[in-house]
């Protein structure tokens, strides 16, 4: 390689390496606000910020979610299977709301420590499959706690 | 026989007449691969145990995605070696490849948006994975509306690889942003690593849709190179004959 084309490659470099740095230092510095939602177990240790709306995100604990009388607000509870918060929301949910699934809920914690939310997204996760494969998939999950179970009652 | 090919991929003429030869196959074997993968995406695979049918728009938005970082690996690779090695050939590449990702970064951020209203509840959120794409959206703007400012196309070329070469910082980010941060957009469900996390029977037309957008890219590519080549070349007397031999 002639020396020109040297030096402008290594010029690049450096452009393109520093370029690097300043972004990874900037990122790193904004890490907290780059955070769309905090879990359940970051709010417990105090990291949400208190005075104004922030997201809480986890999966909707099973069992946990009962209506209201008034028909439109919903009551649940987010868990990160450590910590969990109870989330009190009224209006429409998303189709994939249910128990068990991933959600975003945006708002503010009250005094009594439930978070009323003014906007719940449902998370989706990377999975894909027909509702066969989940189906069966379930099956074997149910029968593999089974056997351990009656391993366990065995011994 | 590999150097001298990219030898004479390098001189614009060579380049032209070869490029022609290959536009029709590339159109070709994107239509098949498209009617396929549209076929089996919309009708023939199953749908999915959570989302139901609405997941099917993955079979666009997903390849989209992939195209509009792809791309811009593309042009910024062919950005540096434009600035390094002053080739013609891949300053040309750069600016033939910045409309068609652009389309692609639109339609994958479109595409999403409308999945994102059922599924999400919300037709957009700043969450690290769209804000980022969105960037990149900015940045093959910002790269066309750069050469089109600039009257001379080498100059022109030079300051639009260093754009393309700056927001390159921008590719790892889309792409890890779903691990290094809390985000509402889901996780790579297709790794090069590890078991993709989909079923086979979805996953074929999706990798079938992907390699479609790949050869639609290659055709689209080869056509705005041969009009930019006949563009910068229009002095040159092989380009003169072209036109007289055209209007004959």
């Amino acid at each position: 390689m002639n020396p020109i084309r040297k030096k402008r490659l290594t010029l690049i470099g450096l452009m393109v390496a520093g370029i690097g740095v300043a972004t990874w230092l900037a990122l790193n510095a904004f890490d907290e606000n780059l955070m769309f939602f905090f879990s359940p177990s970051e709010i417990a240790e105090g990291k949400a910020p208190t005075g104004h709306p922030f997201r809480v995100g986890g999966l909707v604990a099973t069992d946990s979610v009962a209506r209201k009388s008034d028909g439109l607000t919903t009551s649940f509870t987010v868990t990160d299977n450590a910590e969990s918060v109870t989330v009190e929301y009224t209006g429409i949910l998303p189709d994939l709301f249910r128990e068990g699934q991933g959600i975003v809920a945006m708002g503010q914690l009250n005094q009594s420590g439930v978070f009323v939310a003014s906007e719940v997204l449902a998370k989706h996760d990377e999975n894909y499959m027909p509702p066969e494969v989940a189906e069966s998939l379930k099956t074997a999950h149910d029968e593999a706690v089974g056997a351990n179970q009656n391993q366990v009652s065995v011994q | 026989m590999i150097v001298r090919f990219f030898h004479q991929m390098g001189s614009p003429r060579y380049f032209y007449g070869v490029a022609g030869k290959l536009i029709p196959w590339f159109m070709v074997s994107f239509l098949i691969t498209l009617v396929l993968g549209l076929y089996y995406g919309l009708f023939v695979a199953p749908p999915d145990y959570q989302q139901g049918e609405s997941y099917r728009i993955m079979y666009i938005h997903v390849p989209a995605a992939w195209m509009s970082m792809f791309i811009y690996v593309v042009m910024a690779v062919s950005g540096l070696i434009s600035l390094v090695w002053r080739i013609k050939m891949t300053e040309v590449v750069v600016i033939s490849s910045a409309t068609v990702g652009a389309s692609f970064t639109f339609l994958a951020l479109a595409t999403g948006s409308l999945w994102g209203k059922p599924m999400w509840g919300s037709w957009w959120v700043w969450d690290a994975r769209l804000t980022s794409e969105l960037l990149l959206l900015f940045l093959y703007l910002g790269i066309i509306a750069l050469h089109s400012a600039i009257e001379d196309k080498r100059v022109a070329a030079r300051a639009v690889s260093i754009l393309a070469l700056v927001g390159v910082v921008n590719i790892p980010i889309i792409h890890y942003s779903v691990e290094w941060w809390n985000t509402l957009h889901q996780p790579a469900s297709i790794t090069k690593f590890g078991k993709p996390s989909m079923d086979m029977s979805m996953l074929v037309p999706l990798l079938t849709m992907a390699i479609s957008f790949k050869l639609y890219y290659g055709a689209v590519v080869l056509m705005r190179a041969r009009a930019e080549i006949v563009e910068r070349e229009r002095n040159a007397r092989w380009v003169q004959e072209l036109v007289q031999e055209e209007a004959k």
